[in-house]
């Protein structure tokens, strides 16, 4: 196993070379450039001497390849630099914000797993029942409403309540506080987006545990279970709930990695200063430096969110060994 | 022009209510004002950025030598002193010197003390900026021939030339007053750092989602500000910005909102709870034609597309949904200098007889030889003003027979099209500028070989004598001359540019807000020192 790991880990190295070679050749496809956006975005006095110092500034007036690799080598040696848009160091623009991502992905995450494994289960237990059809119901319009959209509901939802309700329209908090700042005011800021959130990342796994516990409660051992007088609760819990989980933990570990750079509409909904709304903003400022670091910042999330799958395969089914 | 004109141009019809029940009330000390910033600062050095998102949170920490007349921010003349004494210097030695007193109570929020040096060194950093720094506004300090603190306590700026744009450009809201010290050790310094003189001081900088503010007790004008401190909230998405004033997490956002928010907002909240503010804004959307198109080069064909424009008519019904609505030529029609309704009706395009206009302007097409002509109109993508706008010109376009298809681009590719390989044969553009400064902001219409910024492409020897002419001439009345006759040349004889209408700035707000006055920009007005919360 340890082996194993450490081969995997070794492997993440030339997927993040792919990645950084795809992402900053991709970038530099698009015309235009930050210094354009930055000074001339406002459609104001553009001196283009001041464009010309500004690229310089940043190195953009250099060869493609040596911008590459004086980007590449940094990054090897985890010297990340600065944002092209606001001069800031990158570890620390993302650090700010990789803290909130993370909370939202947990909330979120728990939210999911709340709901979507006991209504799977029932789903699958009562099938073709009205609990069955009113389950997946519930999951298809999970899936099949985009979790800004839910978003701006909510929030307009929260307007109206509070103004029918006290006459004064509330809105949650719109900047972020650290959960052990002010507990309130975080969870008050936070669990609207992690409901949006969550609700349609529980729509997928609701899904899925459900027609894996299908799956599993037609197997032999389950009626061998079912033939000895096991009871119906143990054969569930027991015996068929843990072999249906590879898959659902599969579509949970996915789900969370892409939480946590991908929000980045929902973020723009709620104004929350995560690393979806850092993607937008530096893909919008034409940011190559930060753009390149957060796409390999993700590509890492995924990488590990898979090595953490893999293990947990070998820790709910014994007969799964690494070498 | 007109005093009613004017008057209703620079939205003080708009305001004069608010101004005078202003007036009449006493304003109150404390309280924190909440505002919404749609755009994430760049760097904190003004003297190197150009975007709304650094003046709205920071204006606040810094001072400057001299600024738009708080209290009458509508009027483009008139300014006055910030940390110089009295009022704004008349030049001297022809026109070619002017001298500043500087205050001597003003210090800088880390507590030293701010000096003409400083002054000096500011100045000096954004129109002859060191190597390796980056001066967005340089070039439009070519008149200045030198920035001298001649002692503690006096400033001494020396032109190569008389000129009546000086002034305004001085009093450019990013002109932020930095320590000398501070800019000797590193000229970058203030690009990651804030330490101003303002009336306000930096709280905490939360990177791409608030800055915080806190009443500087030390500030050089006596009992100002008013406000104990303001946190600027960043909120990208425009119905987050309307629904946080409406929810009560921000009392004002400063940049301006589209008709239909500012409609919802007293929809939701009560005439009583909302305070509009409105003023032409000195932005313009324009068409540029770039005249190395064959269609293009044929003055006739150029006077036809502007002539297919309803321009009083798309005033009307435009302004209903977008944030567009004044009708006016090059200069912004709140300046002295501007062509009054009457005056700007004897331009083609300005006819209030529009199908006399593209009557014209379908013989103009058949004796160009251009009955069908068709081009690509590349336009930014986003929707207020730009698409709106696009969609509009195709309509207008079609009722003489032309053809245009809109391509509507990311902002970066928009620039490149018409700013740098030229590659597009006509495109939306836009003209933001700070301070109404007609000399400046008329430069980009000026032969391709002296203004970069001609994103046309045409060289016109005898518009740029008239421009030289109104750039160097020694009195006011005799500039506003040449630049009338500049506009004409422009927009009438050879019609190498099309505006199509002029923005306008619509700021609701909650009511307890006051002391704070629209003016016809959203970089002006913004240090919050006459702010104050009647709560």
């Amino acid at each position: 196993m340890h082996k194993y790991l450490i081969k995997r880990i070794f492997m993440m190295l030339p997927t993040l070379l792919g990645a950084g070679i795809f992402i900053f050749f991709l970038l530099r496809m698009i015309p235009g450039d930050v210094c354009l956006v930055r000074l001339g975005g406002q459609g104001g006095f553009v001196d283009p001497a001041a464009i010309l110092a500004c690229q310089q500034q940043l190195g953009l007036d250099q060869p493609l390849l040596v911008q590459f690799v004086t980007w590449f080598v940094s990054f090897f040696t985890l010297d990340f630099g600065v944002s092209m848009w606001t001069a800031q160091p990158i570890i620390q623009e993302v650090g700010l914000r990789f803290e909130l991502s993370l909370q939202i992905a947990i909330m979120a995450t728990l939210i999911s797993i709340a709901i979507a494994i006991p209504l799977g289960i029932i789903s699958a237990v009562k099938q073709n029942t009205w609990v069955d059809y009113l389950v997946r119901t519930f999951s298809i319009a999970g899936i099949a409403m985009p979790s800004f959209w839910l978003g701006i509901l909510l929030i307009l939802g929260i307007l109206l309540t509070t103004q029918w309700w006290s006459g004064i329209p509330w809105l949650p908090p719109i900047t972020y506080v650290p959960i052990w700042e002010d507990p309130a005011r975080n969870l008050l800021q936070l669990i609207w987006p992690a409901l949006a959130t969550g609700y349609r990342y529980s729509a997928v796994a609701t899904r899925m545990t459900r027609s894996a516990m299908l799956e599993v409660l037609r197997e032999d051992y389950v009626r061998t279970a079912r033939a000895k007088g096991v009871m119906e609760k143990l054969i569930v819990n027991r015996h068929a709930l843990k072999n249906a989980m590879l898959p659902v933990i599969t579509v949970i570990g996915i789900e969370f990695a892409f939480l946590m750079g991908g929000l980045v509409v929902t973020e723009q909904v709620f104004n929350l200063n995560g690393l979806g709304k850092l993607f937008v903003d530096s893909v919008t400022n034409y940011d190559y430096a930060m753009t390149q670091s957060l796409v390999l910042l993700v590509a890492v999330i995924f990488v590990i969110t898979n090595i953490v799958i893999d293990v947990a395969y070998a820790w709910l089914d014994p007969r799964i060994r690494y070498s | 022009m007109g005093v009613m004109r004017r008057l209703l141009i620079a939205g003080a019809a708009a305001t004069v209510g608010l101004a005078g029940a202003a007036q009449a009330e006493t304003p109150k000390y404390g309280g924190t004002l909440n505002f919404v910033v749609g755009g994430n600062a760049p760097s904190f050095d003004g003297h190197q950025e150009s975007t709304f998102a650094v003046i709205h949170p920071m204006a606040p920490f810094y001072s400057l030598l001299i600024k738009v007349n708080p209290e009458n921010p509508s009027d483009p003349t008139a300014f006055v002193c910030d940390v110089c004494v009295g009022d704004v210097p008349k030049a001297t030695d022809g026109g070619t010197t002017y001298t500043f007193p500087i205050v001597k109570n003003a210090k800088f929020h880390d507590g030293e003390a701010l000096d003409a040096h400083d002054v000096a060194a500011s100045l000096n950093h954004v129109m002859f900026p060191p190597e390796g720094v980056l001066s967005v506004r340089r070039a439009m300090y070519e008149m200045v021939e030198s920035v001298k603190a001649t002692d503690d306590y006096t400033v001494v700026i020396k032109l190569k030339y008389a000129t009546a744009a000086f002034v305004p450009a001085l009093a450019n809201p990013y002109n932020w007053i930095y320590s000398a010290s501070k800019l000797e050790a590193d000229p970058n310094w203030y690009k990651t750092n804030i330490v101003g003189s303002g009336a306000f001081k930096l709280g905490e900088v939360q990177a791409g989602a608030s800055f915080t503010g806190t009443k500087f007790d030390d500030y050089h004008v006596e009992g100002l500000p008013y406000l104990d401190g303001f946190k600027a909230i960043i909120a990208p998405k425009q119905s987050l910005r309307v629904q946080a004033i409406r929810g009560g997490r921000a009392d004002i956002e400063f940049r301006s909102f589209p008709p239909k928010s500012r409609d919802d907002l007293i929809g939701a909240l009560g005439a009583e709870q909302v305070n509009v503010q409105e003023s032409t804004w000195n932005c313009n959307l324009s068409v540029s034609l770039n005249h190395n198109f064959p269609a293009f080069k044929d003055p006739r064909v150029r006077k036809a597309l502007t002539l297919a424009i309803d321009r009083w008519g798309g005033s009307k019904y435009l302004s209903q949904i977008a944030i567009m609505k004044t009708v006016g030529g090059l200069i912004y029609p709140g300046h002295p200098w501007a062509r009054s309704d009457e005056e700007l009706e004897k331009i083609p395009g300005y006819w209030r007889d529009v199908e006399k206009s593209r009557e014209e302007a379908r013989r103009l097409l058949k004796e160009a030889g251009y009955e069908n002509l068709s081009f690509d109109l590349v336009n930014r993508n986003v929707d207020q003003p730009y698409k709106i706008a696009g969609t509009w010109l195709i309509g207008e376009w079609k009722k003489i027979g032309v053809k245009a298809s809109q391509r509507a681009v990311p902002t970066g590719e928009w620039f490149r099209s018409y700013r740098e390989t030229k590659n597009y044969e006509a495109a939306v553009t836009a003209t933001c500028q700070s301070i109404v400064n007609p000399i400046l902001d008329l430069a980009n219409n000026l032969s391709i070989d002296r203004s970069p910024q001609n994103y046309r492409d045409y060289i016109n020897r005898d518009l740029d004598a008239v421009y030289d002419k109104a750039a160097k001439a020694t009195t006011d009345e005799e500039a506003g001359q040449y630049m009338r006759d500049f506009e004409k040349g422009i927009l009438d004889d050879n019609a190498h540019y099309m505006i199509v209408l002029w923005w306008h700035r619509l700021i609701p707000h909650r009511s307890y807000v006051k002391g704070w006055k629209v003016s016809p920009s959203h970089y002006l007005g913004q240090t919050l020192v006459d702010v104050w919360l009647d709560k």
